[in-house]
């Protein structure tokens, strides 16, 4: 379980491939999180009504 | 040997009160897991001798690309419960599915398209995988379209389910896309590594992500079919006895 990467650099830098990985686990999590957004709204809105 | 009546949970009011328990415990499975299967595949698992880094979009791409089916054949497992029994909560499944499942189709399409660039030299090409899948994310769209255009909650669940089970022949299909037809997506990756001390890491890193996706899935179509239990069925005396004690549960 020891880290690959010599640096952080290097783990930023995936190989070159940064751009595609990044764009790939980026926009994952925004997508996950705009999710988790949209039902915290849905619940607020229900709460406003109630 | 003590026997679970699952009808008991079909009522949308106690089915409520279970969701709710659910959540928390799925949604701490999936942050455990998530970090787990981060550190794995991000920081842990060695570079691939043929795709160098791109490869670690695997950890992403073959987690959401199982849940996009999975989460589909789900759906249209509950819309058929819902036709078949006349049962309300199954047709709200079947509706708290549906957003989740074109998100993990969506996520499958755009890491494939970030991972077909450095590997392919194209982000996209109309070979039977991609296309199959991108027939997915317009079923599931057509899905919550058909939903929201019908005022009528009971005839939108009955159109809408009939869409999502005619929409499951695709499903193998995509499946078996890369054996029938000659495509220049891979075949199935469990097995895709040639350096046997590695794949074992990366199956790992790759098993686990899966795992989180699942508790995700769990957690956040819990969560959303409470909210829609609540939303459908607030002329009933349970949900009006929610509403003094204020915040959501």
């Amino acid at each position: 379980m020891t880290p690959y990467w010599a640096s952080v650099s290097d783990f930023l830098a995936m190989g070159g491939y940064g751009l595609y990985v990044w764009g790939s686990f980026g926009v994952t999590a925004l997508a996950l999180a705009m999710e988790l957004a949209a039902l915290r709204a849905r619940r607020r809105q229900l709460e406003d009504e109630a | 040997m003590t026997r679970i009546n699952w009808f008991y949970y079909a009522a949308p009011a106690r089915f409520y009160g279970l969701a709710g328990k659910l959540v928390p415990w799925c949604a701490a499975a999936a942050v455990v897991l998530g970090l787990w299967g981060l550190w794995i595949g991000l920081v842990v698992a060695p570079t691939d001798f043929q795709q160098r880094d791109s490869y670690r979009i695997i950890f992403i791409h073959v987690p959401a690309s199982w849940m996009s089916m999975v989460l589909y054949v789900a759906m249209a497992f509950w819309s058929a419960i819902g036709l078949i029994f006349n049962a309300r909560l199954a047709a709200m499944l079947a509706q708290a599915i549906a957003p989740t499942g074109a998100l993990m189709t969506f996520l499958s399409l755009w890491t494939g398209a970030l991972w077909g660039k450095p590997t392919w030299g194209t982000w996209w090409v109309w070979d039977a995988r991609l296309t199959s899948e991108l027939l997915l994310l317009f079923l599931y769209i057509g899905y919550m379209s058909l939903r929201a255009a019908i005022d009528d909650e009971r005839r939108a669940d009955r159109a809408s389910a009939v869409l999502a089970i005619v929409g499951v022949v695709n499903v193998p299909i995509i499946y078996f896309s890369v054996q029938w037809w000659n495509t220049l997506h891979q075949g199935a990756s469990v097995s895709v590594s040639k350096a046997p001390t590695m794949a074992a890491i990366m199956l790992q890193g790759m098993l686990v992500m899966a795992l989180a996706m699942w508790a995700y899935a769990f957690a956040v179509v819990f969560a959303r079919v409470r909210l829609i239990i609540r939303e459908r069925e607030q002329g009933a005396a349970w949900v009006r006895e929610l509403r003094p004690a204020g915040a959501l549960p």
